[in-house]
């Protein structure tokens, strides 16, 4: 008698600056789309698992930022593989044994569609449970960063921070951010892209290295 | 549901978003006067309809008898 196979789920990685991929998810708020999230940043963000110390310590520290996420027009959403029920008891349990509230939805990945649509499940770290991954996806749906780390290591909230006020700011004025930026510092002229521009940018009374690299305070 | 309980009744925000919608409506417009982000208005609206408690039309919402049965 043949066996029917299940052939396995294709794995995909999205890609930077192209739209992020649609789904609709049970989170402990609902069912949501990633379609909802339009007009509004979103960070997409999943945990290898509830009840876990590294990933409470995260939950925490996302909260904690949520304010400062709210306040630059960015929305929060987590994701692991465990059910709502575990979501549910599980952030109920924070807030019960540290005074923190989940203010965000947690998407219940049962089936691994979204895990494994954003390329979460990495099966060198673990065959079953989702990297700590971040997507950074702006209002029209664009996926505009990415971050995954490994199970062993809890996140930087004032990375992610300072990755969103990064976008925002070269959106706002079409600049790019140098190395260790943080807002206040200078930002960096797009470099010319033709000898004439080359030219016309080593006298533009930029603060230069060269015609390729200069800087200038934001107004 | 998250917008309905087991017994039927309104959850919280339910109710927020079908009191917004006495006269029909936008999106955004409920986003603000509830003072909720727009993606729980979002999923909030489409169960709100799919239970015919709101009507969509032309991007506007608007609560139907139902849903003013239900407010009440």
């Amino acid at each position: 008698m043949s066996e029917e196979l299940i052939p396995p789920k294709s794995v995909t990685l999205p890609r930077l600056n192209e739209p992020a991929p649609e789904f609709e998810a049970v989170t402990t708020h609902g069912t949501v789309r990633l379609s909802d999230y339009r007009d509004s940043w979103l960070i997409l963000f999943s945990h290898p698992a509830d009840f876990t110390p590294v990933c409470t310590t995260e939950f925490i520290a996302f909260a904690e930022i949520y304010p400062e996420l709210q306040k630059r027009g960015v929305e929060l959403l987590g994701l692991s593989v465990d059910s709502v029920y575990s979501h549910i008891a599980w952030v109920r349990n924070i807030e019960e044994k540290t005074g923190v509230k989940i203010p965000f939805p947690v998407i219940a990945d049962l089936n691994k569609d979204v895990a494994t649509l954003y390329g979460m499940i990495q099966p060198g770290a673990s065959k079953t449970e989702a990297v700590r991954a971040v997507f950074v996806i702006d209002p029209k749906g664009i996926l505009r960063a990415m971050i995954y780390y490994p199970l062993t290591a809890g996140r930087n909230m004032q990375e992610i921070l300072r990755l969103v006020d990064s976008l925002q700011t070269s959106d706002k004025y079409q600049v790019a951010t140098p190395a260790n930026w943080k807002p206040g510092d200078k930002v960096i002229v797009p470099a010319p892209n033709t000898t004439e521009t080359a030219e016309q940018r080593v006298k533009a009374g930029y603060e230069c290295v060269d015609w390729y690299l200069c800087k200038k305070t934001l107004e | 549901m998250a917008c309905i309980n087991p017994d039927g009744t309104l959850t919280p925000t339910a109710t927020l978003v079908l009191k917004t919608a006495h006269r029909p409506i936008t999106v955004e417009e409920i986003a603000q006067s509830a003072g909720l982000p727009l993606y729980q208005v979002r999923m909030s609206l489409r169960e709100l309809v799919a239970s015919g408690l709101l009507k969509e039309e032309n991007e506007t919402y608007f609560i139907t008898e139902k849903g003013k049965k239900l407010l009440h």
